[in-house]
């Protein structure tokens, strides 16, 4: 039984073990708010499964003397289409502080979801949120300034879905090839 | 045949017609706007620094849509752009020519299927004189495409109209596979 402990340890390199000792640090403060930690060894990541704590736990994560994720590299959409849900994805990495870096995937429902903003968290988060309400349609709620970032303001759907169809003509010039 | 290349004796005297002389004062200074708008830009860029040096032949990038005879776009126009592009045409004064420069503006290039942001040729929007096909053209096709430019101001005079001069340009082009056939004939 240790053994097997120690293989299924082992088998996550160093990386994924520093990951994994942040998440627990999360999992210990926010219990059920936060998914399983899922080992990716490219990147380890875990869900908020309580949207309502999502900009606590990121508060939590980046002023925790432990954690201090300062730095969002990036924050991503995500269409799934077959569950219905939209997501995003943001990498988070603690710069001068800890070697370690995690994922934290968030969802939400498709038609009309909207997710808590962590602009005022991160503020690379800012324009980051307004890329993915642009290309996906999530709102962010509390967001200083969801706008269009990419396309133009008048644009009509989100290209990045996954079922988008581009609209015929757009201010009398034809679209599609 | 250029002006110069017509011999001129007699005491430097040069009898020619005035059409003559405004094409040949007007296709060697062509000004193109300054402006590019994706990796074609790069590739105009360097036409125009000192390994191709453009400005031999008299162009030079002007600042100022006012100001210049030639419009490159060297680049793929999103939707977006689009209505900037026609507001700087339209700025442009006449006689004006527009050389779309690569496979984007030429027809949407790699965008063509699903690049919902992406205007598929930029001929949609203004009228086009000369194409340069290419992902991005070699310096050396664009100088190839500027040349048309010359050829067809050449083709102008006072009566006739762009449309009649671009097809005398195409009456007067020759295929340029026997050329490279040649070519390579002569190097082989």
């Amino acid at each position: 039984m240790d053994n097997g402990m120690e293989e299924a340890g082992n088998s996550m390199s160093a990386a994924v073990q520093q990951s994994k000792a942040a998440y627990d640090l999360i999992r210990a403060r926010f219990g059920d708010a936060v998914s399983e930690f899922d080992a990716n060894p490219t990147m380890p990541f875990f869900e908020v499964l309580d949207l309502s704590k999502w900009v606590d736990i990121a508060l939590f994560m980046r002023d925790d003397s432990r954690l201090k994720f300062n730095y969002m590299a990036c924050l991503s959409g995500v269409d799934y289409l077959e569950q219905n849900q939209l997501g995003i994805v943001c990498n988070l990495e603690s710069i001068g502080h800890h070697p370690h870096r995690i994922a934290v995937k968030v969802k939400c429902q498709r038609d009309g979801g909207s997710i808590p903003s962590v602009s005022c968290v991160w503020h690379t988060a800012n324009w980051h949120e307004r890329e993915a309400y642009d290309m996906y349609g999530m709102t962010f709620d509390g967001h200083p300034d969801l706008r269009r970032i990419l396309c133009p303001e008048d644009w009509t759907g989100f290209p990045l879905r996954k079922d988008y169809q581009v609209q015929e003509t757009y201010h009398g010039i034809k679209v599609p090839y | 045949m250029g002006l110069l290349d017509a011999r001129i004796s007699n005491r430097n005297v040069l009898v020619t017609s005035v059409d003559n002389v405004m094409n040949w004062a007007r296709l060697s200074s062509i000004w193109p706007m300054g402006f590019g708008l994706a990796c074609c830009a790069i590739e105009m860029m360097a036409t125009n620094a000192s390994n191709y040096d453009l400005e031999r032949f008299g162009i030079f990038p002007r600042s100022s849509p006012r100001q210049s005879d030639l419009m490159i776009v060297a680049g793929t126009v999103t939707m977006k752009m689009a209505e900037k592009v026609v507001t700087l045409y339209e700025q442009m004064p006449e006689p004006r020519y527009v050389l779309s420069m690569g496979s984007c503006s030429n027809c949407g290039g790699p965008y063509w299927n699903h690049g919902y942001h992406v205007l598929k040729g930029v001929d949609r929007v203004i009228p086009v004189d000369v194409y340069v096909p290419g992902c991005p053209p070699r310096p050396e096709a664009l100088i190839g495409g500027l040349m048309k430019i010359q050829e067809l101001i050449r083709m102008e005079g006072i009566g006739i109209s762009r449309q009649e001069a671009l097809k005398k340009l195409a009456e007067k082009s020759v295929d340029p596979q026997q050329i490279i056939d040649q070519a390579r004939r002569a190097t082989a």
